[in-house]
């Protein structure tokens, strides 16, 4: 039997879709979550997915934060089920407090969208067990709302902790992806819980699993599989 | 204010009535009481003025645009014509495709944020309406000067409007273009094109019938935005004076058009609506009596029971709101609850507002009392027809004989690469990442190709990889110089841009962008580019399915350039075989296809070297545009070429360059015998491409190309860091790569 990852659908979510062919590609069964709805079906691990949900009115993940399946999931990721965030997930999660921080409007404050240099900085999550620390993939950014921020005590207290998981690669050409897009603190482009079951960040992996559409890379599926073969191995 | 009845309005013929403020002309007026036998009350008056308007009844244009349906090529291709909120074309494996593109123009100068965002609303709402999801969109956009002050008003608000729209409702934004010209300064052109797929079976039609069906208005509430938007905007001139036009502008709420997407294919999908309709110009006036006159004709609207942002809207008000994010569905009674209760699964505002009827009448109640009384085929479909007067402007003979081949060229090779850095570093020919950035081109996981490539292309269906491209092309200085051609070019660009792809082109879509039809010279224009249109089309097999025309596009006196903008759909039976722009691989051959003439007419080099327009654009030859669309799909389904790139404004070296810079490759190039360097670099010679042959591939690709007589040049080989043209000069990709690509950027950023 298969691993079942719930991918959860609130008003204004946009990447459902994208996020469980991603699930589906790694090998695991795809299982929509909708957002009134408490019961999480019995899935070992849980995506929230990019979007605008609530129209990020009010603030980002401000509103979805409450909606009655977060109580489930917020319980379950306490007790250790693995969550990933992605962008405006991560934005639910920070404002769910299962991660520190926050995100703020991008510096330039425009939207923007590219192909993104990261470097993987805690290979030991959840979600990143199929990279190696150091390594350095290439998958989308797309956000306008990605500045993150925390206070230092806490930037350093992630630092020490070995729970910064992503950076925006540095040292390259703009026109190879490098650079940090939006100004995130500490080039911080996602971070994990000190337990590493809950992680976010702001680019977005689920666009990059097929060679054919997107970028053309592959770099993001190693989330998803991640994830596989600890919940198939456990 | 007290209320205008129907009775009352019998009982006062003579009263007053605004119809001059409201846009209409005295014989307008006079032919409405004469369709009503009366004096129209104050609601049938607003819904005509909104539903006469130029922008609504097509009233100077459609005795031109008849052409499209006359001229239009035999094709099976097509599931729904012209006529509908867009046309259906059969793309194969039981799957159908919509697109079309609108302008949003007017509204887009006065505000241009929001003015760009509702015009994105306002055409997926249309794609939504013929029963498809949405799965991209593309905005064809035209500024003024690029070093204009006001282009850095209007140009980020216009870019941020389309993203902050469109990024918001999941709809990968997959092409475009941006083009400056001073004849833009004072009128923008923001037109809008969305692409939806859907099965054979789901096709929606807007259309009222079945007496006793329920009429639902389901979305946003109506408020106070957006009144007279079609009639006070698009419909006449700008003058620097008059009151301030920005109420008339109406305020978007992507988040409220996502949760009515999501809604409606919800409802699609367990087939609930008999008919449907978006809220778009003119709002209610126009769903109401375009659903019941395309039915039955009998309708009755409870005017009084539609839900309101501000209570104190009057009932014209209601009938006259452009207010977003709405839709109108006709809903069989049994039926209705489970449309209520997927509506309120998304937190959608769904109310019943009224039923079809056995009668021919329009009949809409304010609390008991009738205020329109109509055969609502007078208000949707028999507005006025003007013939207006059209003549070739006096000035067009001496533009025409300004000849661009006169110009002075490049004396040396060090001129000349000077002038391939300037023109390549040209606004218009720069590259637009700065723009296009701002979009999110990645949304639903199924974008095979995006800009700067030369279609977008969507992957249609997962299992067969079945996908569809869409490449939009203008050229108003082409047009300013010969509508006629102009429009022809646009159209052959756009289509070759597709093929280029390596899709097989289907049909077509047109936003028509003009100057004021009261201007003979202007409805010249506009006579000459539809009739070289529909010509074209039926040359290229390409019917129209749908678009929109906007006129009055002029600052005072001046009118913009002729501006047909062409949308072309293509369909791609497997998109892993698609061809990018990119040249990769070192020691794989570029090869010219087409003929390359002394062209410079209309050109990026005239514009940019000269700031010159005049002589004639480049010569058209369709069944060159078709042999060459058919060499470039087969040699991309059976692997002869790994990479093609059409050929036009800023001509080969412009090509070569943005495939060597998307590469990261160089080119050493030679120039043809018969040809001098200039020529073959900047000539804007139509009907032509660069392709990437590998050599093992060579023999067979330019035996095809023999076969079937299409001119196929070898012009070099895709080897090193620079583009070097051999005998003249060399140019490090690293230059070139700054000249493109900081141009923008430097006057935007």
């Amino acid at each position: 039997m298969t691993a079942r990852i719930g991918v959860v659908t609130f008003p204004g979510t946009l990447d459902d879709h994208d996020s469980q062919r991603a699930v589906r590609v790694a090998g695991a069964e795809a299982v929509p979550l909708w957002h009134r709805d408490k019961d999480l079906k019995q899935v070992d691990a849980v995506v929230l997915p990019g979007g605008f949900s609530y129209g990020d009115y009010l603030r980002a993940g401000a509103i979805s934060r409450f909606s009655p399946v977060m109580e489930t999931i917020i319980e379950q990721a306490r007790a250790g089920m693995p969550v990933l965030g992605i962008c405006n997930g991560f934005q639910v999660l920070c404002e769910a407090h299962l991660l520190p921080g926050a995100m703020l409007r991008n510096t330039a404050l425009h939207f923007v969208c590219r192909d993104q240099r990261l470097r993987v900085e805690n290979a030991a999550t959840a979600w990143t067990a199929d990279y190696t620390a150091g390594q350095e993939i290439s998958i989308p950014l797309k956000n306008i709302d990605g500045r993150y921020t925390a206070d230092e005590h806490t930037l350093d207290e992630l630092e020490a902790e070995g729970r910064v998981a992503f950076r925006y690669a540095t040292g390259g050409p703009a026109a190879g992806g490098y650079g940090n897009p939006n100004g995130s603190l500490r080039d911080i482009a996602g971070i994990t819980n000190a337990a590493g079951n809950v992680v976010g960040l702001m680019p977005h992996p689920e666009h990059a699993v097929e060679p054919l559409v997107g970028t053309g890379g592959t770099d993001g599926l190693g989330f998803f599989t991640s994830v596989l073969k600890k919940l198939v191995s456990a | 204010m007290s209320l205008d009845t129907v009775k009352q309005a019998e009982q006062t013929p003579e009263a007053a009535q605004p119809w001059k403020e409201l846009g209409l002309k005295e014989d307008e007026y006079a032919r409405i009481r004469e369709i009503l036998g009366r004096r129209p009350t104050g609601a049938e008056l607003a819904m005509y003025s909104v539903m006469w308007s130029e922008h609504c009844s097509y009233k100077s244009s459609k005795v031109h645009l008849k052409q499209f349906g006359e001229k239009a090529p035999q094709t099976d291709a097509l599931l729904v014509g012209i006529g509908e909120n867009a046309g259906v074309v059969d793309v194969g494996q039981g799957y159908a495709v919509t697109f079309k593109v609108e302008s949003h123009n007017h509204p887009s100068y006065i505000e241009p944020y929001q003015g760009a965002a509702t015009g994105v609303g306002g055409i997926v709402r249309d794609i939504l309406a013929m029963g498809a999801r949405p799965v991209a969109v593309m905005d064809p956009l035209r500024f003024g000067a690029a070093d204009h002050p006001d282009t850095k008003r209007v140009l980020p608000g216009v870019v941020a409007g389309i993203g902050g729209y469109g990024n918001c409702l999941g709809l990968p934004n997959i092409g475009g273009e941006v083009v400056f010209d001073p004849c833009y300064q004072g009128n923008p052109l923001v037109n809008a094109l969305c692409v939806g797929v859907m099965k054979h079976e789901d096709i929606h039609l807007a259309k009222a019938s079945g007496a006793g069906n329920k009429v639902i208005l389901y979305g946003a509430r109506t408020g106070g935005d957006g009144i007279g938007g079609v009639s006070v905007l698009a419909s006449e001139t700008f003058e620097s004076t008059g009151p301030a036009k920005r109420p008339a502008v109406q305020v978007g709420d992507p988040f409220q058009e996502k949760l009515l997407i999501e809604c409606t294919l919800e409802i699609f999908r367990e087939k609930l609506v008999a008919g449907i309709q978006d809220l778009g110009g003119a709002g209610l006036s126009c769903a109401t009596s375009e659903l019941a006159s395309a039915g039955s004709g009998g309708m009755r609207v409870e005017l009084d029971t539609v839900p309101l942002r501000d209570a104190t809207l009057s009932p014209e008000e209601i009938l006259m709101s452009e207010s977003q994010e709405r839709m109108c569905a006709i809903v069989e009674p049994d039926k209705v609850d489970r449309f209520l209760e997927i509506c309120e699964k998304w937190d959608v505002i769904a109310t019943v507002i009224g039923e079809v009827t056995e009668g021919t009448r329009l009949e809409i109640f304010w609390h008991g009392d009738q205020i329109v009384d109509v055969p609502p085929r007078s208000v949707a479909h028999e507005g006025p027809t003007y013939h207006r007067p059209y003549a070739r402007p006096e000035w067009q003979d001496a533009l025409q004989a300004d000849d661009a081949n006169a110009l002075p060229r490049p004396a040396t090779s060090a001129e000349l690469r000077e002038q391939v850095l300037r023109v390549v570093g040209s606004p218009n020919q720069a590259s637009k990442a700065w723009i296009t950035d701002q979009y999110d081109r990645f949304v639903q996981g199924n974008t095979v190709l995006a800009q700067p490539e030369d279609s977008g292309m969507i992957r249609v269906d997962e299992e067969t990889n079945l996908g569809v491209a869409v490449a939009t092309d203008g050229n108003g200085r082409y047009a300013k110089l010969d509508p006629y051609a102009g429009a022809q070019l646009a159209l052959a660009e756009a289509y070759r841009n597709v093929a280029a792809s390596g899709a097989k082109p289907l049909a077509i879509s047109d936003c028509l962008n003009f100057g004021s039809p009261e201007d003979p010279a202007v409805m010249w224009q506009f006579a000459e580019a539809t009739r070289g249109l529909a010509d074209g089309c039926l040359a290229l097999g390409t019917p129209v399915t749908g678009g929109n025309v906007s006129l009055y596009n002029q600052t005072g006196e001046t009118a913009i350039h002729p501006t047909p903008v062409v949308a072309v759909l293509g369909v791609i039976d497997d998109v892993t075989r698609r061809t990018p722009v990119a040249f990769k691989d070192a020691g794989h051959l570029v090869y010219l296809l087409g003929d390359t003439r002394e062209e410079f007419g209309g050109s990026a080099w005239s514009q940019v070297v000269h700031d010159h327009l005049g002589g004639l654009p480049p010569a058209v030859d369709l069944d060159r545009e078709r042999l060459l669309g058919d060499i470039l799909i087969s040699a991309s389904r059976d692997g002869m070429i790994d990479a093609a790139h059409d050929l036009s404004d800023g001509g080969l070296i412009q090509a070569v360059t943005e495939s060597c810079l998307r590469g990261g490759v160089g080119a050493r190039l030679v120039v043809p015998d018969g040809l001098d360097a200039f020529t073959f670099l900047f000539s804007e010679s139509a009907g032509r491409a660069i392709v990437a042959v590998p050599r093992s591939e060579e023999m067979r690709f330019t035996d095809m190309c023999g076969a079937r007589g299409l001119p196929a040049t070898r012009i070099g080989v895709i080897d090193g860091d620079e583009i070097d043209v051999q005998g003249e000069f060399t140019l490090p990709l690293a230059d070139l790569r700054a000249a493109h690509e900081t141009a923008i950027p430097s006057l935007l950023g």
